[in-house]
């Protein structure tokens, strides 16, 4: 295994802070609150804070940061999730002071810079996608769904035709936040049944059109890293019915300067712009979630919206517009760091950029087919999506494989998903990956299919082994999870 | 993999079992439990909820994935498994019996018939993945 990154390392234990013991010589100086307050009701016992030194504190968040591994540690190929590289670019203009520290209700005449970088980059995802407007309030993906979706549900509340428009149709590769966006939006989800290929055919959908079915949301390109090739005939058929096509925009990454979810017909769209246009995520992170429309759903989009005014820039709300899903700007610090990805790159770099992101996932695809089982043989985009068929005979499933890959030193990629491959690997390595390190990934994948081929089930059964800590038990974790610290007395 | 006999199966992996009394005790197969892995959380309809043929009733939440409950017959809800809710590993370790999810009254017994036997079931099953 010595060819591969994993190994062992001095990481050390840590208990969470207010376990530590205490230090007599730490701690806050005596009260100099005045007596008088005595009349306030005060707390009677101590809070029972942490009472731990300077230099303690700084070794505990070090050593629990030692616990995680992140795009900046390795290859971090988890699919779905679009785990790019951050340019430090990005950061040093996001912490420019007069960003960082600009108050969010400061007077337009203060806030011209950040109103134009709001415009600019509405303008800029407007030409990447071929959308007629965007509103960037929407926090995460999700949030934009549910966004996406209060426009089409005010579309037709205008036209009076909401009582009948209850219905949202969800294709089997859908991310699972779709339909729980069209739930929350007060819509009726009707999930389409399993369907012949990886990508929806017109004629899968048409039992289901009728003049009750709000939109259809599709992921494109799909969960299983597939374009949707029938999308735009998909589009003209809800169109006749003054339906939307709402496209789940998470892998834009994959197409960007290549097609345009406008031109193809797309009435809605939200980005992930963690995902497509740098800024570290996957810790719980910010997310920002922007709302592309088409021209029907323009009037509605929440305000207040930063616009152009004469030569300067400032705040409009549409008199139609739903109501505001998110406060002040959004999460601004992201806007900034689109926008310098967006325009370091370019046109031509964003291009590459995408293309880079098919090559290597092309490459892994190329590299692993003749060792782990392709369900889908349509073309890859930006993931591919194995399944762990063949390693199964060897009583070897997808998490053991997952759990192998740490104990070589990588990140797992994605396992059980999408739904319709039994025993997914989805992978999707970052455009940024040069060939070595993709290479020692397929070494790495190769070395575990062919432990489990040469009877090595159990030991991939115990794996990792070399990790800081070895199989966690999830089901217990999930049954019984621990959510909150509680001091040992209570 | 064990396929009772005795009990009527769906494409969706559940399975009823009908009792002499109109009623129908609803679960889910061994393979549906094999393919979720352990079992972590499981959402049932409440006692006196109507339930349809073919309609989603619950959820059951794995490890690996969240699925759709699917109801082999068309009833009211007589009883669920409490015991079930509060220990839901109990499902991976029995899904014929102490995992059973709830049981129904028979609204319209014809509906028994558009359900599989235990060997068309072991058929289907053949002709999955």
């Amino acid at each position: 295994m010595s060819d591969f990154p994993g190994t062992t390392g001095l990481i050390l234990e840590e208990p969470i802070l207010f376990d530590l013991p205490g230090d007599p010589d730490a701690g806050l100086d005596p009260a100099d609150v005045p007596e008088d307050l005595a009349e306030v009701p005060l707390r009677q016992a101590p809070l029972g804070l942490p009472n731990v030194a300077e230099y303690r504190v700084v070794r505990h968040y070090t050593r629990i940061s030692q616990y995680n591994y992140g795009i900046e540690s390795g290859l971090f190929p988890l699919g779905s999730c679009t785990m790019k590289h951050n340019p430090r670019v990005n950061e040093l203009l996001a912490a420019l002071d007069g960003f960082a520290w600009l108050h969010p209700e400061a007077p337009e005449q203060w806030s011209q810079g950040a109103l134009q970088v709001a415009v600019e980059l509405n303008e800029a995802l407007q030409a990447i996608t071929g959308m007629q407007d965007f509103t960037l309030l929407p926090a995460a993906g999700a949030h934009g769904e549910f966004t996406g979706l209060c426009l089409i549900s005010a579309y037709y509340e205008a036209r009076g035709e909401l009582d009948r428009r209850r219905k949202i149709l969800i294709p089997e590769t859908a991310h699972g936040t779709n339909p729980a966006s069209a739930a929350l939006a007060g819509f009726e989800v009707v999930n389409l049944p399993p369907q012949r290929g990886a990508v929806l055919q017109p004629d899968e959908i048409l039992p289901y059109l009728d003049d009750s079915v709000a939109c259809l949301m599709l992921t494109n390109p799909n969960t299983l890293g597939v374009f949707e090739s029938h999308i735009e005939a998909i589009a003209e058929r809800l169109h006749e019915l003054d339906a939307f096509l709402y496209c789940d925009g998470a892998n834009l990454n994959a197409i960007m300067g290549k097609a345009r979810p406008g031109d193809f017909g797309v009435d809605v769209i939200h980005l992930n712009l963690h995902k497509t246009m740098s800024t570290p995520h996957g810790g719980g992170g910010p997310g920002c979630g922007p709302v592309g429309v088409s021209e029907r759903l323009v009037d509605f989009l929440p305000g207040p919206r930063p616009v152009r005014q004469g030569d300067g820039f400032s705040w409009a709300t549409p008199a139609q517009a739903i109501e505001p899903v998110k406060q002040f700007y959004g999460h601004f610090g992201m806007f900034v760091r689109a926008l310098a990805y967006i325009r370091r790159l370019g046109g031509e770099g964003l291009r590459r950029a995408s293309e880079r992101a098919v090559l290597n996932a092309n490459y892994l695809r190329a590299r692993l087919a003749d060792t782990f089982e392709l369900p889908f043989d349509d073309p890859s985009l930006h993931e591919v999506v194995f399944s762990d068929k063949r390693q199964k005979m060897h009583g070897v499933s997808a998490l053991d494989i997952a759990k192998g890959l740490i104990d070589r030193g990588f990140h797992p990629p994605t396992i059980y998903f999408p739904l319709v491959v039994s025993g997914a690997l989805m992978i999707e390595p970052t455009e940024s990956e040069d060939q070595a390190t993709l290479d020692q990934f397929v070494a790495a994948m190769i070395d575990i299919a062919e432990q489990a081929a040469s009877g090595g089930a159990d030991a991939l059964h115990d794996a990792p082994t070399r990790s800081f800590r070895g199989r966690l038990d999830e089901a217990t974790a999930a049954r019984k999870p621990i959510l909150r610290w509680t001091p040992a007395d209570e | 993999m064990e396929i009772p006999k005795q009990l009527r199966y769906t494409k969706e992996h559940e399975w009823a079992r009908i009792d002499e009394d109109g009623t129908a005790l609803i679960g889910v197969t061994e393979y549906a439990v094999e393919e979720l892995g352990d079992v972590v959380f499981l959402e049932l309809p409440e006692v006196g909820d109507e339930v349809s043929q073919g309609a989603t009733f619950g959820t059951v939440e794995s490890v690996k994935a969240v699925a759709e409950l699917y109801a082999p017959l068309t009833g009211e809800v007589t009883e669920r498994n409490e015991d079930l809710l509060e220990a839901p590993e109990t499902l991976n370790e029995g899904p014929y019996e102490e995992g059973w999810l709830i049981r129904i009254s028979i609204d319209n017994a014809d509906e028994v018939d558009e359900l599989m036997s235990a060997d068309e079931y072991q058929a289907y099953l053949e002709t999955l993945d």
